[in-house]
């Protein structure tokens, strides 16, 4: 076997703003093996949750991910109201799904961003996260925090989006749409990103059905699966769009399934304005007060991909068990495909690829370390081996 | 001038340790760097390793896996080391601190100069943070 | 449709069946048919795997195998009940790649045994909670828990 170089990327890299430990075993430049290792961000949420009451759980799982804080609780909701039977009014269906379109919208701009930043090309970084700047005002003005919205509840959503404010919100997306053609047409048209993207990262169609990615990345691959059209939810059977897929299934075609998607939120967000209005103001709660027996799933689309929640209540106050799968659980299991057998240079932009969010998939530890033919020593030999040199070392003392 | 405040006389240079956090405040933080806050006008620099560092700067509930880790990037600090604890999770533990895997908030594992509460701090409570910790020294 | 297709294919081993609606449907299956109707359900049919739940209840260890069958939106949870003495069952990650990581989970905080899985190391998150003790069973209890 040839020699292999351990490359460690984090725990606390400078690259990532999360803590989390690749390993990357290299060959010269090409990389053999990837491994990583997490538990640097392991909450127990899902215990937490069986000690929290359903009303608390909602502030709970948006703290699983800053990012994308709307689709956790928006998947909780869902399945609460599965176990209750309830269905939501129209004008709380259009809000949820206004906060969660925009949610896409600001992280698309943030991946872009990052994205950028991965491949060392900072000016995409700061243009993607000046524009995602009106967005957040957005959140502030309609929920009134930048991030950790507090708006959802079982039954419907906590505020109300007030009618003499569709205008303002309708005037900064027009203003989000001209930012978002000037940075598509940027990137799009950049021979510099086509060069270090186009390529790269390769996922096929079997890779995806295999490990069960799912969102943006198996979209990119040409997997026609996005649970808004698939399971429809709150206002989303309401409206008009499309998913929008690539076939390449490389870096490129991920950013562009990102970008485009970010048109068609823009597009949803406007047509569920215009429900609005037509919907009377202030109702938008539908009173819960006795969660049953009984179990339920929920699914909605973060993003990154599907989040899927499965609630099972006795009956009391609060959830028995509450399992949570964010999309980048099966997500980051694709790294093992994409990176290997490229330079050390493209490592990092095609682990950035799926947009893992490390905080999403750690509510719960999970380490990984796959037998694989390319493995220099198993666990125990490694322990073994560093064993026998802290002996030599201290014989040497 | 003390020999505090003749270290910290020039600009001050950021290593970023997020701990078992929701990625609210990391994000935050990286928003200080970007052009509506711009927080590198004042020559702050987010910087790669902690030895290059003046002020670490914490967020997140610290749980039984880092705890280690942070204790490890306190020690290789070079001294003095101005610590700044951020978010709800990083001042106390948050939403968070009930986990079975909580290992105590920032300030009971390594010495806090300045604490930003807030979930998250918007940046501009971090900047103002950062400024009260000139201003302290 | 899909289901009836599986119902006749799998007729004993599937024990009991639940449609709460169209799209959410749960099949209580005997844990030795876990392989063939999971080969069966992912080879010929296309469902995607989305996760599994484990469940700690006073029936025993209870595991939801949640599947997606995307052109309907439908969720199909195989639910298997396993012994509460000693938990174990079939490992699915020699076939797919997917549940790798979600029966090292499960195996990690519930203690349930996932027979010939590739690679069932005790790698769980250190220094979080001590070997041998598994948090998300019922029994568990936690420092604050001991000293209250």
């Amino acid at each position: 076997m040839s020699k292999q170089t351990l490359i460690p990327v984090g725990p606390y890299h400078p690259l990532q703003e999360e803590p989390e430990l690749f390993k990357l075993y290299c060959d010269g430049e090409i990389v053999k093996d990837v491994k990583w290792e997490t538990g640097y961000n392991h909450r127990g949420i899902e215990k937490l949750a069986e000690k929290k009451s359903y009303d608390e759980v909602f502030f709970l799982v948006e703290r699983i991910c800053g990012i994308c804080s709307t689709s956790h609780p928006f998947a909780f909701a869902n399945s609460v109201e599965e176990i209750v039977g309830v269905e939501i009014t129209n004008r709380a269906k259009y809000i949820r799904t206004i906060i969660g379109e925009l949610e896409r919208i600001h992280s698309h701009l943030l991946w872009v961003g990052l994205a950028g930043h991965f491949l060392g090309y900072n000016t995409v970084f700061m243009w993607a996260w000046k524009y995602r700047e009106p967005v957040l005002d957005l959140f502030e003005m309609i929920t009134g925090n930048r991030n950790s919205y507090a708006m959802f509840k079982v039954g419907g959503v906590r505020r109300d989006i007030e009618n003499q404010k569709i205008p303002a919100i309708e005037g900064v997306l027009s203003l989000v749409k001209k930012k978002t053609d000037l940075l598509v047409g940027a990137i799009m048209d950049d021979p510099v990103i086509h060069a270090r993207t186009k390529g790269v990262g390769v996922l096929t169609r079997q890779d995806i059905l295999d490990f069960a990615a799912v969102g943006p990345t198996a979209r990119a691959s040409g997997v026609d699966i996005d649970v808004r059209r698939d399971d429809p939810y709150a206002a989303y059977p309401l409206v008009n769009w499309k998913v929008i897929t690539a076939e390449a299934g490389d870096v490129f075609a991920k950013a562009e399934v990102r970008l485009l998607e970010m048109y068609e939120s823009i597009s949803i967000i406007e047509q569920c304005l215009s429900g609005l209005k037509k919907e009377k103001e202030g109702d938008v709660d539908v009173k819960v007060k006795h969660i049953p027996e009984g179990y339920g799933t929920g699914r909605t689309e973060a993003p990154r991909g599907e989040v899927f929640h499965f609630v099972v209540s006795d009956g009391s106050n609060s959830p028995a068990r509450h399992k949570i799968r964010a999309p980048s659980y099966t997500n980051i299991a694709t790294f093992k495909k994409s990176c290997v057998g490229q330079s050390i240079s493209d490592a990092t932009i095609s682990l950035a690829a799926v947009d893992p969010c490390y905080c999403c998939t750690e509510r719960l530890a999970v380490a990984i370390d796959r037998q694989s033919g390319h493995r220099i020593m198993n666990a125990k030999e490694i322990i073994s081996h560093s064993a026998s040199i802290t002996d030599k070392l201290l014989q040497h003392e | 001038m003390g020999f505090k405040s003749y270290c910290f006389k020039k600009s001050l240079w950021l290593f970023h340790f997020g701990g078992a956090s929701c990625n609210n405040c990391d994000i935050e933080i990286l928003d200080c760097l970007t052009p509506r806050y711009d927080l590198e006008r004042f020559g702050m620099l987010l910087v790669g390793s902690i030895r290059h560092a003046d002020v670490l700067l914490v967020n997140g509930s610290i749980n039984k896996k880092d705890k280690p880790r942070l204790l490890e990037i306190y020690e290789q600090a070079p001294k003095p080391v101005l610590v700044v604890a951020i978010g709800a999770c990083g001042c106390t533990g948050g939403i968070f601190a009930e986990g079975n895997t909580f290992a105590g908030p920032v300030d009971k594992i390594i010495p806090v100069d300045v604490y930003i509460p807030g979930c998250p701090p918007k940046p501009e409570a971090i900047l103002a943070g950062i400024v009260k910790l000139l201003g302290k020294n | 449709m899909v289901l009836n297709e599986l119902q006749k294919t799998f007729a004993k081993e599937i024990l009991d069946s639940e449609a709460r609606s169209e799209r959410r449907v749960t099949l209580r299956i005997d844990p030795a048919a876990l392989i063939p109707i999971s080969v069966h359900l992912f080879r010929e049919l296309g469902f995607r795997f989305i996760i599994a739940s484990a469940l700690h209840t006073k029936k025993g260890f209870e595991i939801y195998y949640h599947y997606s069958y995307d052109s309907t939106g439908l969720v199909l949870n195989l639910h298997v009940i396993l012994d509460q003495k000693k938990p174990e069952i079939e490992s699915l990650s020699n076939m797919f790649e997917a549940t790798n990581w979600i029966e090292r989970e499960m195996h990690e905080l519930f203690g349930i045994n996932f027979l010939n899985h590739p690679n069932l190391e005790q790698l769980l998150s250190e220094g979080n909670w001590a070997t041998g003790e598994y948090p998300y069973r019922k029994t568990f209890k936690s420092n604050e828990d001991v000293q209250a």
